[in-house]
């Protein structure tokens, strides 16, 4: 028998109950993840990517589904329990400011996790100086607040605290978007050479396309809390299979004039429709270039669809 | 005629208790009926506090315009009084920002808000104005523009917003529009939307377009002429497809490699440029880019190179100064 993967979600959902009535975040999505590889999550604001990432760490709560990670439920741990699951998975944000708690040395925030976790004081010193040179921060960052460094030295310290525990997964949400483009390129280059050092695997969830398909090995498209496609890297560029999935890819802006200029491209009309009353049958329907009677009526499952590309598209 | 918008040597300095610093260095450009300038560079380059001297709309303290020219068809404005300002701003020269929401009047409907363009700069009255807004809000594809008249600003999403103050701003057709990242906060698709919207647009009413942007993607969507900024300074200006090609300054060269390309054969690494960009008031005597750059040489820490022509552009930097020769 092989070893069940690292992490694997079945039919999860999360509901979040508001003022307006319930939001149906994340709503029945499956897909499992092996130990050392990156799955990119990508989608529009709203489609429940965050909140699924949160979810695995079990930030949110769970409405139905497990979530196994190494063969274990984790989806009904208690809290005692938890601490226990967060040493195996471990999340850095998008705003590593926000993170960050301004009143606290950088050497403090990177202990944090090891303190809770009980270690002795001089390991955790020395545990700390490792964690900052493996993200390549200066030796003295310890002793100094979040406000004295950049956006992109502030997302390493979130590495650094990310790392502390030699965690098995890390759930990176949105970590390079708010940073600038050669910022950026540094932090993406970090997280790849701390994988390969550390065989550390990420779900690396973001917004920007070309990001993704940079990093991930696979990448799963959400849409309205659901997941519409889930493919390789290489397939998922030149052989989208979802219309939704076509269309983010269509519109994502390419740093190359001419082949900008080249492409076909057909730009999807309207915008997401809300989550508090998502669509009835397919929920990209009402956007879908190509729907037909069917589509409006029933919702289609994600279903293989060769080379390994799952889709959930009645018409793929 | 004259050429819609020619800035020359426009300096905008900050004014701060920890000293004054120059936020913008002298930047000169110009932009044609019809041509779309995208002014591209990381935070702090100075691309936004262009935009708002040139709008003469600076934060002030700290930041003052302290020298250049802007001439808007032939005629400077920087000599002009804010009264004068408030009649060219929105009639002659529109401008665009990143966040919506936050430029629009949460508590005031759509409808009045464009309408009030309308009526300052022109001669309609309440009635014509709503029907004028009516047809403004078809033209820039708002859905059911008709029964969104009335409706309030939080109402809208944040692309619909967006259109909300493209209409605004192309209301009177300015000669110039300044798009300051227009679309940073719009999901990919929507983001798609607007920039195929402000290229009609623009191609309908002759517009010179300003297009401030960090994303090096959609200067390639949009841009028929690029200027790349660093530390409040032009580093390089070219053509876009030439730009692109062939980079010649060393920082340019740096972002294009740092920017990943979908559907490109997958590189182990992206290229990066080490280090940050300098704080404004600790710029080096030389090249502000030397302690970054790959090709730096002696003479670009003591000396700060001027930009020079290249076949189709300009370029500050010593090390392709010796390139072309």
């Amino acid at each position: 028998m092989s070893a069940p993967p690292l992490l694997s979600l079945a039919d999860l959902h999360v509901r979040f109950d508001t003022a307006a009535g319930i939001v149906r975040a994340v709503s029945g999505v499956s897909f499992d993840l092996a130990a050392g590889e990156t799955l990119g999550l990508v989608g529009e604001s709203g489609c429940g990517k965050s909140t699924l990432g949160k979810a695995i760490l079990r930030l949110v709560p769970i409405a139905s589904g497990t979530i196994r990670l190494d063969g274990t439920d984790i989806s009904s741990l208690a809290r005692p329990q938890l601490a226990e699951l967060r040493r195996k998975v471990q999340i850095i944000f998008q705003d590593p400011y926000g993170s960050l708690n301004p009143r606290s040395t950088v050497g403090h925030s990177v202990a944090q996790p090891l303190r809770i976790a009980g270690w002795e004081r001089n390991a955790i010193a020395e545990r700390v100086d490792t964690l900052l040179r493996w993200v390549g921060l200066p030796a003295d960052a310890r002793q100094r607040y979040p406000h004295e460094f950049s956006g992109g030295q502030r997302q390493r310290i979130g590495i650094a605290r990310a790392l502390a525990l030699s965690p098995r997964l890390i759930v990176c949400d949105e970590p390079v978007s708010a940073l600038d483009v050669s910022v950026r390129a540094q932090v993406i280059n970090l997280l790849e050479d701390l994988k390969r050092q550390f065989g550390v695997s990420y779900l690396f969830i973001s917004h920007d396309l070309s990001v993704v398909e940079h990093i991930a090995d696979r990448v799963a498209v959400m849409y309205l809390g659901t997941l519409v496609e889930l493919a390789g890297r290489d397939q998922i560029w030149r052989a989208p299979r979802h219309p939704y999935t076509k269309a983010l890819l269509a519109a994502a802006p390419i740093a190359d004039p001419r082949a900008a200029r080249a492409r076909q491209r057909t730009i999807l009309p309207g915008e997401l429709p809300s989550p508090l009353d998502p669509p009835a049958g397919c929920p990209f329907h009402s956007r879908c270039p190509i729907a037909e009677e069917r589509c409006r009526l029933e919702k289609p499952e994600l279903r293989p669809l060769g080379e390994g590309t799952l889709a959930a598209c009645h018409l793929a | 005629m004259a050429v819609p918008l020619e800035v020359t040597g426009l300096s905008t300095s900050l004014f701060t208790r920890r000293g004054v610093m120059k936020a913008v260095d002298g930047l000169s450009l110009s932009v044609g009926a019809g041509e779309t300038v995208a002014l591209v560079g990381e935070s702090g380059c100075g691309k936004s506090l262009s935009a708002l001297s040139i709008m003469r709309l600076l934060p002030d303290p700290p930041a003052r315009l302290v020298g250049g020219e802007v001439r808007l068809n032939g005629r400077d404005i920087v000599p002009l009084s804010e009264k004068a300002m408030l009649d060219i701003r929105g009639r002659e020269i529109g401008m665009i920002f990143q966040d919506p929401m936050s430029s629009l009047n949460p508590v005031a409907p759509i409808e009045a808000q464009v309408a009030e363009v309308l009526m300052t700069h022109t001669e309609l009255g309440r009635g014509q104005a709503r029907a004028r807004t009516h047809e403004l809000l078809e033209q820039v594809g708002m859905p059911d523009a008709g029964r969104r008249l009335d409706a309030y600003p939080h109402q809208l999403s944040g692309g619909m917003c967006q259109r909300v103050m493209i209409a605004m701003a192309i209301a009177c057709n300015p000669s110039v529009l300044i798009a300051d990242e227009p679309t940073t906060a719009l999901d990919v698709t929507v983001q798609a939307q607007v920039l195929a919207l402000l290229k009609r647009l623009q191609a309908e009413a002759g517009m010179a377009m300003i297009f401030i942007t960090h994303d090096l993607g959609v200067v390639a969507e949009t841009a028929d002429r690029v200027v790349v900024m660093y530390a409040g300074r032009k580093v390089e200006e070219a053509p876009v497809d030439e730009l692109f090609e062939a980079p010649r300054h060393p920082y340019t060269a740096g972002l294009i490699a740092a920017t990943p390309v979908p559907g490109a054969p997958r590189a182990t690494r992206l290229a990066d440029i080490p280090g940050m960009v300098p704080p404004l008031n600790e710029l080096p005597a030389g090249c502000a880019f030397a302690a970054r750059c790959p090709r730096v040489m002696e003479r670009c820490r003591r000396e700060r190179p001027e930009l020079t022509p290249t076949r189709a552009g300009l370029v500050a930097c010593f090390a392709a100064e010796k390139d072309a020769s």
